[in-house]
């Protein structure tokens, strides 16, 4: 029997080779059906983000679906049970369901995933042209920091040529740069001389002139301009083979003056001068001169500018400030010169007219005086001539004059009339040109041992001389006793002729003491002080001639060798108990009023200038004894108060009497002394006031 | 007589003092100084030499017996005694010193010792002598009598 069985027979048969084929393929479809999603599955998992996880599953379902079909209607091409081809059935039904759907879905999804694959697109772009422009603001921060260091550089220094020189090499750093230059302008303002350039390290000195167009463009404009890399200014280097030239730029540096710089007022406008620079791209490079790179320069041009002028101002303000030093310097040693040979003049005037007026009144006072006297009424007339002849002068001072004449003065003397007449006349004249008023008094008489001892002198007179003693007293300008050791030195002037009313003394005062000391006698002047008149006393040895001793004036006796020492008043000074009474013992003896003391301090303290001597013993070993001396020159500076100064020593040989002299002592005893060593020694002493003989 | 006696005693004793050069010339000189209105002048200078140099010696004693000798401090003593002495004529003493001086110098003690022996042994005598002068003089004032003058021819 043959069976019914529920079998679907193909509609082929199965030997065909179509189906054959059929069958193949369909393995395959399968296959490839199956493997698709677990491919996807794969992928997917993979990825981290898939947003249509949906659309998966279902393409999913659907290719399931397409290749289990397909899987099944390999069993369709043989007989088949009518499970299979229900299976079958199912499968293609449910196929088709999840097709249509998925064919449905896809009209939603497909422009979504283009629009997606746009975005990305887009995004990527975006991306893209941020990348570009951070690379560019980078380079542009760079730019700027180049710009503030090489400001920076520029600005600090103040050398003019340094700052041309950085601004050149910071430049072609930056930028880098073939070639950079400045052109500055000459002088005259008519050319343009290659002045700095960076590579080259000597440039050739060559100008350009100034009126050129390609110049004219970039001096009209702050920017910086592109100029062809043949202009003049441009060819800088030798071309040497290169075809295609960088890119050249230039651009306008200002040059400002200090009258530029007014406060409200940009120095812009009133600029005339230029400098140029030229930047050269390397040679043989595509490089493009970028906006950035344009500014660049015009910032450093500006800041080269501002720098320079700085350089300028301070150059000039060291210049103005060694101008003034060379002047001040100039003017000061003018000014000193000038003062010195006003004072040189100013001193000769008053030394000149000093000296001759000295002698003028000195005339005016003698005539004066000569007046008084008895004269013929010829000698009046000749005496009143002479008065009138100089009467001018003798019309400013009217000063009465007094002569004393004492009586014990000889009608006759011997002596030099010329000198004496001359010192007569000085001394005179100095007491009438000091005195603006008052009274002139003259004095003249013999000098006495008992007189107030006199600075350097105290004379016995002898039997064939006497001491005149003449004084000239005047109630004038007086002088101050510090000045009158400096009087009788030659030009020694306490103060500058030109500054005193009434002259110093100039050479008149050292010329009448030359005269006083060849005539034995000495001269010196007393003042209590400024303004309280002054005493001029001077004592000359004069012989007596022999009609004096006819006319019978009493001799002065003379017997010098013993003379009384009745109330001489001594002081005697010895640490020595014993020796000290023997020497006062000794001079008690010979009438001397004798005070002791037994120190030097106390012996400073005693002293005065009633004593007229002091016996010091010297010889006590270790005490610095000679000081004493000194002590006492410096108490008594009025040479005719100090007492005389005597060393009593145990040894009296070349150099102790060296010493004594060196310390200002006027004699030396050898101890133990003898009455009568003692006494000659005094006599001497009184006598001459200096003794280093009696040994 | 008696008064004459003495006189001639004092003469003779004070020519003798010369003679062992014990006073010099410079007594003498003293002795003049002494008038009516100084009439002491002589015994007052004597005293204070006699004093002054007591004490001088005394102190030299002292000084020279230290264990280390201080040649500073003692020169000025010997100095003043040197002073002293020669201005009063004691002339040996004053040569004494004189010595003395010199070992001081030289520092060297066992000498300045031997010399203040010395000093000391002619101080003594001198000032033996001379209060033997003086009493014999007071003698012939308490007589009433003079002192006569010194010759000096000798």
């Amino acid at each position: 029997m043959m069976e019914v069985c529920n079998c679907i027979e193909p509609q082929w048969p199965a030997d065909e080779l179509l189906m054959k084929y059929q069958y193949i393929s369909d393995f395959f479809i399968a296959v490839a059906y199956f493997s698709i999603p677990l491919e996807l599955i794969y992928f997917v998992k993979k990825s981290a983000v898939f947003p249509y996880r949906w659309v998966l599953v279902q393409f999913g379902a659907f290719i399931v679906l397409c290749g289990a079909t397909h899987l099944i209607n390999l069993w369709t091409f043989t007989t088949h049970s009518r499970t299979v081809a229900l299976v079958m059935t199912t499968a293609k039904v449910l196929t088709a369901v999840v097709s249509c759907a998925t064919a449905l879905m896809l009209v939603h999804i497909i422009p979504d995933l283009l629009s997606v694959k746009t975005r990305e697109l887009f995004l990527k772009n975006k991306a893209a042209e941020l990348d570009r422009e951070m690379g560019l603001i980078r380079t542009q921060e760079e730019t700027g920091r180049h710009v503030r260091m090489l400001t920076h550089e520029i600005r600090s220094t103040l050398d003019r040529h340094t700052i041309l020189k950085t601004t050149l090499v910071e430049l072609g750093r930056t930028l880098a740069l073939e070639e950079c230059a400045l052109w500055m302008p000459t002088r005259t303002g008519l050319e343009l001389q290659l002045s700095y350039t960076l590579r080259q390290q000597h440039p050739v000195e060559y100008t350009v002139p100034i009126q050129l167009p390609v110049i004219n463009q970039v001096f009209v404009t702050s920017r910086a301009v592109k100029i062809s890399p043949n202009s003049p200014v441009a060819r800088l280097r030798p071309v040497s083979g290169k075809y295609l030239l960088g890119e050249v730029v230039a651009v306008r540096v200002p040059l400002l003056h200090l009258s530029n710089f007014q406060i409200n007022d940009w120095p812009e406008l009133s600029t005339k001068r230029y400098a140029l620079m030229v930047l050269m791209l390397p040679s043989d490079s595509a490089r493009q001169w970028h906006v950035h790179e344009l500014e660049l320069v015009e910032v450093v041009a500006d800041q080269v500018a501002v720098a320079l002028s700085h350089a300028a101002i301070l150059e000039e303000s060291m210049r103005a400030r060694d101008l003034l030093m060379e002047q001040n310097v100039a003017l000061d040693i003018a000014r000193r010169e000038a003062e010195t040979a006003i004072r040189a003049r100013n001193d000769f005037l008053a030394v000149m007219n000093h000296e001759m007026r000295t002698p003028m009144h000195a005339i005016i006072a003698l005539s004066s005086l000569l007046q008084e006297t008895e004269l013929t009424p010829e000698q009046r007339l000749m005496v009143e001539t002479v008065l009138n002849l100089i009467k001018p002068i003798a019309v400013v001072k009217k000063l009465p004059i007094t002569l004393n004449l004492a009586p014990d003065l000889p009608e006759f003397v011997v002596g030099d009339e010329k000198r004496l007449m001359q010192i007569i006349l000085n001394i005179v004249g100095n007491a009438v040109k000091f005195s603006k008023q008052g009274s002139i008094s003259v004095t003249a008489l013999v000098t006495k041992s008992d007189n107030r001892a006199p600075p350097d002198f105290f004379v016995v007179p002898t039997g064939s001389h006497f001491y005149l003693r003449v004084k000239v007293k005047d109630l004038g300008a007086g002088i101050n006793p510090q000045d009158i050791p400096k009087l009788f030195t030659k030009f020694a002037q306490t103060q500058s002729l030109a500054t005193r009313s009434s002259g110093g003394s100039g050479l008149g005062l050292a010329i009448s003491k030359r005269f006083v000391n060849l005539m034995e006698g000495n001269i010196w002047i007393e003042s209590e002080g400024v303004g309280k008149g002054c005493t001029a006393i001077f004592d000359v040895k004069l012989g007596i001639s022999n009609e004096s001793k006819q006319s019978g004036i009493p001799k002065v006796p003379a017997n010098p060798q013993h003379v009384n020492f009745a109330g001489l008043k001594v002081l005697v000074m010895d640490e020595n108990g014993v020796s000290r009474m023997v020497t006062k013992g000794l001079l008690v003896h010979l009438g001397c009023e004798v005070a002791t003391v037994s120190s030097s301090e106390e012996c400073l303290r005693v002293v005065s200038h009633e004593h007229r001597v002091v016996f010091m013993d010297v010889c006590t070993p270790g005490v610095e004894n000679y000081q004493i001396a000194l002590r006492i020159h410096e108490k008594f500076t009025k040479r005719h108060q100090r007492p005389l100064l005597v060393a009593l020593t145990g040894n009296t040989d070349k150099s102790t009497k060296e010493r004594c002299m060196s310390f200002g002592l006027d004699g030396v005893l050898l101890k133990p002394v003898s009455l009568d060593n003692m006494r000659n020694v005094l006599s001497d002493l009184l006598e001459h006031r200096v003794l280093y003989e009696a040994m | 007589m008696e008064l004459v006696q003495m006189q001639k005693s004092l003469q003779d004793y004070t020519k003798s003092l010369f003679l062992d050069g014990v006073l010099d010339s410079q007594f003498l000189q003293l002795q003049q100084l002494q008038d009516e209105s100084n009439p002491d002048f002589v015994s007052q200078v004597v005293t204070l030499f006699f004093q002054d140099s007591d004490r001088i010696l005394n102190d030299l004693s002292l000084s020279l017996d230290q264990q280390v000798v201080d040649f500073k401090k003692v020169d000025p003593h010997v100095h003043q005694l040197k002073g002293s002495s020669s201005s009063i004529g004691a002339q040996r003493v004053k040569n004494a010193c004189v010595v003395f001086r010199s070992f001081c110098e030289q520092q060297n003690v066992e000498g300045c010792h031997r010399c203040l022996q010395q000093v000391k042994k002619e101080y003594y005598l001198v000032k033996n002598r001379l209060e033997t002068l003086f009493k014999l003089e007071q003698q012939i004032v308490a007589s009433g009598g003079m002192i006569p003058a010194m010759e000096l021819g000798f």
